[in-house]
Formats: C-alpha cells, structure tokens, sequence
C-alpha cells in the first residue's frame, strides 16, 4: 500500500493551518498574501492527493478502501480510516470546494484573514475526517470538532446577526450531537466496539435500535436539516460570510445525509423501516413547506437557504425509500447540491461583494451591465430546478423514481415540491436579472478573472453529471447495492417472525428505558 | 537492624514526612529571613511539591497498608497524590508574581499550601474515619487561613470567614456521620465497614452515610452543599482561588470515591440514589446558574460546580470503569482549571486586576496567543471534541452508560449542552465584540503555565494512553 494516503488527504489542511500559525506575523498586506498563498495552495495539494483516491479506487468493491488502523483510546476506540463508494464522493467534494471557497474569500475578507484562512483549513481537515473515519468515537470527534470553526467563522466574519446565528447554529448542532453520542456509548456497551465496520455486520436487537435510531435521529436530522429543526440553516446561511455559506451548504449538510446513510440504515435497518413512515412525513412537508416560504423570502440567501432544505428533504425521502434508485439518486443529489448550491451561494456572493447588500427588490435587470454573470446565474438556476441536462435533475429524479416504487402519495406530493422550486428560482432569477436596469446598479461590473476561473469547474462539473452521471454513479453503486441488501435482509427476517423479534427485545435490558 | 526495618515499614509515607519536614524546615526559614526572603521561599515551596511528587512515583508500586489499616498507599492514591501535588505546584507557580505585584508576598502562603498538600496527602491515603477526619482537618485550616491572606481586603476576610464557619459546620455534619456510622458498624477502618454492611444497612448507618456525605459534598462544592462556592471564589485572592479550585477538589474527591467504594460496596444501591441525585443537581445548577454571570471568577464557581456534578457521574455508575472516569475528569480538569486562572490572572489593565467578562471583550485581537488558548479551554471545559475537556465526560458517561443510568445520562447531555452556552458567551466576548483596552504584558510564569497547560489540552487526544492507562491501573487498585 505503501504511504497512508487517506491520512495524509485528512491532515494536510492541518499542516497548512499550523503553518499560517507558525510563520505569518502580524496584519499588514504581506502577511495577508502570504495566509491567502499558504491555504490556497494547501487546499490544491489537498486535493491533488485526494485525486489519487480516485484513481486507486476499485468501484467493483463494497469493501472499504485505503484502511489505516491504530491503537487510540486503549481498547474503546481505534484511529480506523477508510472509503467505500458512499464517502468517497464527498469527500473529493469537500477536497474541490475548498480551493474555490479561498478563492471566493481572496478579496471580501479584509479582516483578520490569517485567522479565517486558519478556521477553514482546520475545518476541512474535520469535514474530510468526518466522513473518512470508521470508527464511531473518532467520527464523532471531527463531527462535533467541525463546530469550532464554524461558529468562529460565522461569528466573527458573518453579517449583521452574526452572533444569533453562530450561538444558534452551535446549541441546535450540539444539543442533537450529545444523544448521539450517549447512544454510541450504548452501542458500544452493547456490541463491545465501536468500529464502524464490525458494527455493520454487528445486528442490534430490535428495542435497542428504536432508540439508538432515534438518539441518532436527533443529530442527523438537525445537521440535515429537515423540517421543524431547520430554522438555524437559514440564520447561519444569511449571516455566514460567502464561503461559509457555500461550506455549509455544499459539505456540512451532507454529513446529516452521509450519516443515515452510513448509520441509521444498516445499523438500524429494522428502527428505520419503522420510522420511514416519519421520514416521509418530514421530507414531504420540508419540501412543500420551505419551498412556499421560499417564494415569500426577501433575501436573497435566506431563499437559496430554504431551497436546501427543500432538496435535502429529496435526499431524505430517497435514502428512507431503500431503493437502489432511491439511495443512489440521494447520493447524486448531495453531490450535485453541493455543486449547484455552493455556486448559487457564489452568486450571490459575486453581487454582494459589489453592492452590499443581499436584499432581492434591491438588485433588477442584472444582465444589462453582467451578461456573463446572468448566464451563470441562469444555469445553477436551473439546475436547482432540476433542469435536465443539468446535475440537479439527475439526483431528483433518481430519488422520485426510488421513491415511486415505495410509494405512490410521496412522490407525488414531493413532484409538488419540484414545481415549486421552479416558481421561487425564476421568480427569483427574473426579479434579479431581468427588467430594466435600477439606476443603483448601473456602475456594477461583469464578473471578473477570478470569479471567472471559481464558476469554471462548477459549470463543467454541473453540465458533466447532468450529461454523463454514470461515472459518479458508478463509483457509489456497489456499496448502495451492498449496504441496501443488508438492509433488506434485516427487514425480511423481521417481518418473517414477528414473534422472535419481539422476544429478542424482551430478553435484550438495554432496550428497557429506566 | 531492627532500626533499619522499621524505617523500612515507614518507606510509603516517605512522601508524607519529606512533605511534613519540609514544610516545618521551610516555615522557619520564612520566619528568620522576613518578607525579602519570601518569594523565595514560596519558590522553595514549589520545589519540595515537585520533590515529594517525584518520591511518590520513585517508590515502589504494589500496595502497603500502614499503620494498623488507618493509612493506605496503593495506585489510586498515587495518581492522585501525584495529580494533586501537580495542582499545588502549578497554583504557587500562577501566585509567585500575583503575590509580589499585590504586595502579599509572604512566606506564610507557600508553607500554609504545603501543609494543606500535607493534609490532602492524608485524605487521599486515609483508610479509616478517624484518618479521613485528621486528613480533612489538616487539609482545611490551612485553606481557611489563605482564602483571608489578603487581610486588609475586606472580601477577602469575608471569604475566610465565610468559608470557616461554612466549613467547620460540614466537618461537624461529617464527622456526626463518621461517630454513627463507626456506633452502627463497630469500627472506623473502611473493609471492616465493609464487611459490617455486607447484608445491607441500618438505617442509623444510612444517617451516617448521609451526614458523611455531606461533608464530602461541601468539600467538592457539590449541590446543596455548593453556597460557599461563588462568594469565596470571587472574595478570595485570585491564586487561592485557583488552588481551590484545584488541589482540594482532587483530594476531596479521592475520599469521597474512595469511601464508597472501599467501605460501602454492599450497600450500593442505598449510595447511588444520593450520588445520582447530588450529581444531576450539581450540573443542572452550574449550568444554569453561571449563566447570568458577569464576573469571571464567579462564573468559573459555578462551572466547578457543573464539573463536580460531571465527575459525580463515573462515581454514581460504582464500578471500575466509572472510577477511571472519574480519575480521567479531575485530571484533565486540574490542567484546564489552572491554564484557565493563568488566565484570570493575567487579566491586568494598567497595573489593576479586573474580573469582569466584558473585560475580555475583544482579546483575539490585542492578545491573539491568550485568547486563542483560553477559548480553546472554554471550548475544552464545555465538552467539545477534540480537546481534552471531552474525553473527560466522554469516559463518565460511557460508565453511567454501561452501569444503566440512562435517565442521568442524558439528563448530563442536556446539562452540558446548556452549559456550553456560558462558555460561548465568553468566546463571543473575546472574538465578536469591539476590542477594549489591551491588557497589560502576561508574566512569564502566567504564560509559562498557560501554554502548557493549552498545549496539552489541544494534542491531547493525539495520545491519550499514557493518563488513560494510568488512570484504569489506579482505578482497579481500589476494587
């Protein structure tokens, strides 16, 4: 194997943070420059070696790949790393965003930027452990950690609110986290391990797995965010400095969707089909529900906000379908939300940094003065529609169709939803763009070289997946297959003999709340 | 040769008497040569801790009971002794330049935290109750006298006092449990306890059980035993502050684990129900009441107490793991404790101490080095992973966990999450807000303290073993 790639991937940024520590002093232009150039490159290195991830992966296998193992806490938990086709995508997401996240904060952050350049890079260096790690303690350590740098982040460089949003964003993450990890803690006593692939085969009785399912439930779905516990995503969003907001939005959403994914589903397999009906309830009404309040917001990123939950609540109903189509069209569509959100954040971003303000009646008749930028705009527009031919519609119709083998009522209300997305993008893109030009706008400047090279790769990769999606697909096929057959075995059992099952959970102390 | 194997039995106290020599030789020498000579003998004082701790870790391991069963030296007492000798050192170390700058500079100070060392020595070590009571008497006067060194200062005199007659009526209240329970079981030394209470109790021996305990409750500031806290942190000296807030606790602690685990192991579930009790109260009080605080000393009361209330959780669970538990917490709590009041102390505006939060309002920008550690400390207290602070309750909790105490843990979680909300304002305070007038340059001593202190809590999860081993080797010597 030779020399721990995937170690090295998750702990680069690190590096790159002590570095900035270690050798930029003081506040002048120079040091600025130098923290710009140190992450910047950083984060390309990153995700340079994180590409060779890609090219060393064997797609034809579920086994997870690039495992690194190590003595950690004295028989509790191990240092125990590695991918399936699950994680890997995002975290080659999390890898590509990053540089274009620096780029997009090269000229609007002007304070402090050695601390900012500092926060993101620690914060990559969790996100991608996060989604790396196979061990549940070590995964809940990068996944708790990540809340350091984002409340700094949203707290010192965000907008007006910025203190309310970072203390909500904080407690609403925290107070899910802390159940999950008293149930990991459970697992642990339960199963003897806390590693993650031992505990996939492991099988929890059926009363243990209500309850872990829930406590898990509670983490995932507020990092999600699904409706009702959603309210923090549009606070931070709003008052999140642009790449924060494109972090948020593109990487640590994902971790709700990764995580049922990689816990609730095969874990649990037997409290999740119980709880689908639930699943489906909140799905359908996040994205029925955010999407009209969408159409009412006056902001241009509190309704980008609301739309991802809308679209994360397609990713929900389609992991809970337990389809192959179902699951894999959610892992598309994180991806492709990562991609079409994060640049949707971007524009927004482009005419923030010009006109200060993010307010939608402000801006009109846009592409008089930025033809280049409306066309941008145009296409992430549609590709949160689901526009196909883009990467959004990929992953939607994915998800519906995974869903329609399940369920007829949810999918059809949640087609409902697509609809909807449709009303409050154009409503949007026509406010912004078109119409005749308002006299404040009339000195604002097309997007320049910068911006231009952050929208190149999002544009290609947009257009790519909703072209050719099968390469992408096939990378998380076999692990989807492999976990959903799992799953479905558990689930089959279960209904074959009622009975035993409800002996095992009568047998089983643990299940018994005291 | 009969001499020689008699000094030979008293080889595990060696620690002791160099302790109790030391600070007697020390005391003299502070007498004779006046106040010039004071910092250094305070300096003095802190070599003979290092000293004793490293006679503690020389000696040979195994366990050696002496003195007719009274005194007891196995691994629990070691790690302890060691951690609490740590907590002493590092407090002389935060007051050496905080006592000269305040003119309080004598020579009392440093020997009166030897013999309170000495005292919570004992306590550690104790083995029966007429041994615990000595321990905590030896351990407590001294403490009375420092928390009004600052005689002149008439908070300080009201925190002494406060703290005396508080403190002389729990050590009233324990030692009535020790008489009733020593009348109910017919002997003070802990495994005959153990063996009287193999059946279950009597309920005179549960009175007793219930008065020792609240003199063990007063002493690590748990609720409802807890009033003393806030005013004598904040009336007291900001050192003396920090060493109650560290030393006493460990040893405090050590008895009142090592009392229910050593004496009371029949009669678990008659303990238990006190200790989940003391423990969800203590953390939902400090994490509630530290809230509305504006006075960081007084805040970081209540947050002791929230802590007390964590630690409380490995002991409630009773067993071996919930004991290494308990042992992880006050460790990494005594590193973050004595970083966090270096601080405190180093919170200096123009030659004046302030206390105040707002008084941090802004430090990331004119103090970037003290208030990236201290938040990282704050983050650290609050629970948040990686940093050391977390895997304090993670190990309680994994106990409670295992031991089935679901309705506790999860009432914890919810503690700790409302908790963190305090420790944010803090960062907020430094971070968000507007920056006031820098603070003055940190002593050397203060930052010495305050680096290492933040490094370790930020790569200690990079390599946990050695506190970890150390801890579950300690733990199962007392089972």
């Amino acid at each position: 194997m030779g020399w721990p790639v995937l170690s090295v991937v998750t702990f680069l940024p690190l590096l790159g943070a002590l570095l900035i520590m270690l050798m930029v002093r003081g506040n002048g232009p120079v040091a600025k420059g130098t923290a710009r150039w140190i992450s910047m490159w950083t984060t390309l290195v990153t995700f340079g070696v994180s590409l060779i991830l890609v090219y060393r992966f064997d797609a034809t296998s579920a086994e997870f790949q690039f495992v690194e193992k190590h003595n950690w806490l004295l028989g509790v938990a191990s240092y125990h790393m590695g991918l399936d086709g699950i994680s890997l995508p995002i975290v080659i997401l999390t890898t590509a965003i990053m540089p274009l996240c620096i780029l997009a904060s090269w000229t609007s952050i002007q304070k402090r930027v050695k601390e900012y350049m500092i926060a993101f890079l620690v914060l990559e260096t969790l996100m991608i452990g996060t989604f790396s790690a196979l061990d549940l303690v070590l995964f809940y350590l990068f996944f708790e950690g990540g809340l350091i740098p984002m409340f700094l982040i949203i707290g010192i460089w965000g907008g007006q609110r910025r203190v309310y949003a970072s203390f909500k964003f904080f407690l609403y993450t925290l107070a899910g986290s802390l159940l999950m990890l008293l149930a990991i803690m459970a697992m642990y006593w339960q199963s003897g391990t806390t590693d993650i692939t031992l505990l996939l085969r492991h099988g929890f009785p059926a009363g243990m797995q209500t309850w872990c399912w829930l406590a898990f439930f509670a983490s995932f779905a507020v990092k999600m965010p699904m409706w009702p516990v959603h309210t923090w995503l549009p606070d931070a969003h709003v008052e999140a400095p642009t790449a924060g907001s494109v972090i948020l939005a593109a990487i640590l959403l994902k971790m709700g969707g990764y995580g049922f994914l990689r816990f609730s589903l095969p874990m649990f397999p037997l409290a999740s089909h119980d709880f689908t009906p639930l699943v489906y309830t909140m799905s359908v009404v996040a994205i029925i529900y955010t999407s009209l309040v969408a159409l009412m917001q006056e902001d241009v990123k509190k309704l980008i906000a609301y739309s991802s939950v809308a679209h994360m609540g397609f990713v929900t109903m389609g992991i809970f379908a337990a389809t192959q189509q179902g699951v894999a069209g959610a892992v598309f569509q994180m991806i492709s939300h990562g991609i079409v959100s994060g640049a949707l954040f971007l524009c927004v971003g482009v005419v923030y940094d010009r006109m200060h303000t993010r307010e939608i009646a402000f801006y009109g008749g846009v592409v008089n003065r930025m033809p280049i930028f409306a066309a941008i705009f145009m296409l992430f527009t549609m590709a949160n529609v689901g526009l196909p031919g883009t990467s959004g519609f990929v992953g939607e119709f994915l998800t519906l169709i995974g869903t329609f083998k399940v369920s007829i009522p949810v999918a059809s209300l949640a087609t409902i939803g697509v609809i909807l997305s449709a009303a409050y993008a154009l409503w949007l893109y026509r406010k912004m763009v078109y119409g005749t030009i308002k006299p404040a706008l009339e000195g604002i400047r097309d997007i320049g070289l910068r911006e231009a090279v952050i929208f190149t790769p999002l544009v290609i990769l947009t257009i790519l997946f909703g072209v050719a999606p099968k390469p992408l697909l096939d990378m998380s096929a076999v692990s989807v297959a492999q976990m959903l057959e799992g799953y479905n075995k558990a689930v089959a059992t279960k209904t074959a003999s009622t009975m035993s099952t409800d002996t095992q959970a009568r047998i089983n102390p643990v299940s018994v709340a005291r | 040769m009969n001499s020689f194997t008699d000094f030979n039995v008293l080889m595990p106290v060696l620690p002791e008497i160099v302790l109790a020599v030391g600070a007697l030789v020390l005391l003299m020498l502070g007498v004779y040569s006046g106040d010039r000579a004071a910092r250094f003998v305070n300096w003095l004082c802190i070599l003979l801790l290092i000293g004793v701790g490293a006679c503690v870790v020389m000696l040979p391991g195994g366990r050696s009971v002496l003195f007719n069963g009274s005194f007891v030296v196995d691994d629990f007492a070691r790690f302890l002794k060691v951690l609490m000798l740590a907590g002493s050192a590092g407090t002389l170390l935060l007051s050496l330049d905080y006592l000269t700058s305040e003119k309080l500079q004598k020579a009392e100070f440093g020997v009166l935290v030897l013999l309170a060392s000495l005292g919570m020595m004992v306590l550690i070590s104790a083995s029966d109750l007429i041994a615990l009571y000595l321990g905590l008497e030896l351990m407590s006067l001294p403490l009375y006298v420092i928390a009004a060194s600052n005689r002149d200062n008439a908070r300080s005199t009201e925190a002494g006092l406060k703290y005396f007659v508080l403190g002389a009526l729990s050590s009233g209240m324990l030692l009535y449990g020790a008489s009733l329970i020593y009348g109910f079981t017919g002997t003070v030394n802990f495994t005959g306890i153990a063996k009287a209470t193999q059946g279950g109790a009597s309920i005179g021996l549960i009175f007793g059980l219930v008065f020792l305990f609240a003199g063990f409750c007063f002493k690590v500031s748990a609720v409802p035993f807890h009033m003393w806290t806030p005013d004598v942190y904040e009336g007291a000296p900001t050192p003396v502050t920090a060493f109650f807030a560290a030393a006493p606790k460990v040893a405090a602690m050590a008895i009142f684990v090592r009392t229910t685990i050593v004496a009371f192991p029949g009669i678990t579930h008659s303990w238990q129900q006190i200790i989940v009790f003391v423990s969800i109260a203590s953390m939902v009080l400090g994490a509630f009441a530290a809230i509305g605080q504006k006075n960081i000393k007084r805040l970081l009361a209540y947050s002791s107490i929230g802590h007390m209330g964590f630690a409380l959780v490995g002991l409630a669970a009773g067993t071996a793991e919930g004991v290494q538990g308990v042992l992880v917490y006050m460790a990494i709590y005594v590193g973050m404790t004595l970083a966090t009041f270096a601080c405190v102390l180093s919170m200096r505006r123009d030659g004046v101490l302030v206390e105040s939060i707002s008084d941090l309002a802004g430090l990331s920008r004119t103090k970037p080095v003290m208030a990236f550690f201290l938040a990282m400390l704050l983050f650290s207290l609050a629970g948040i992973p990686p940093l050391a602070g977390f895997f304090a309750k993670f190990y309680v909790f994994l106990a409670a966990i295992k031991a089935g105490l679901y309705v506790l843990a999860v009432i914890g979680m919810l503690a700790s999450a409302i908790g963190a909300y305090y420790y944010l304002l803090i960062i907020k305070t430094m971070y968000f807000d507007e920056p006031a007038k820098a603070f003055d340059r940190m002593p050397f001593l203060l930052s010495l303290v305050l680096v290492v202190g933040g490094i370790l809590n930020l790569v200690f999860f990079v390599y946990p073993a050695p506190l970890l081993s150390a801890a579950t080797v300690a733990a199962k010597s007392i089972f």
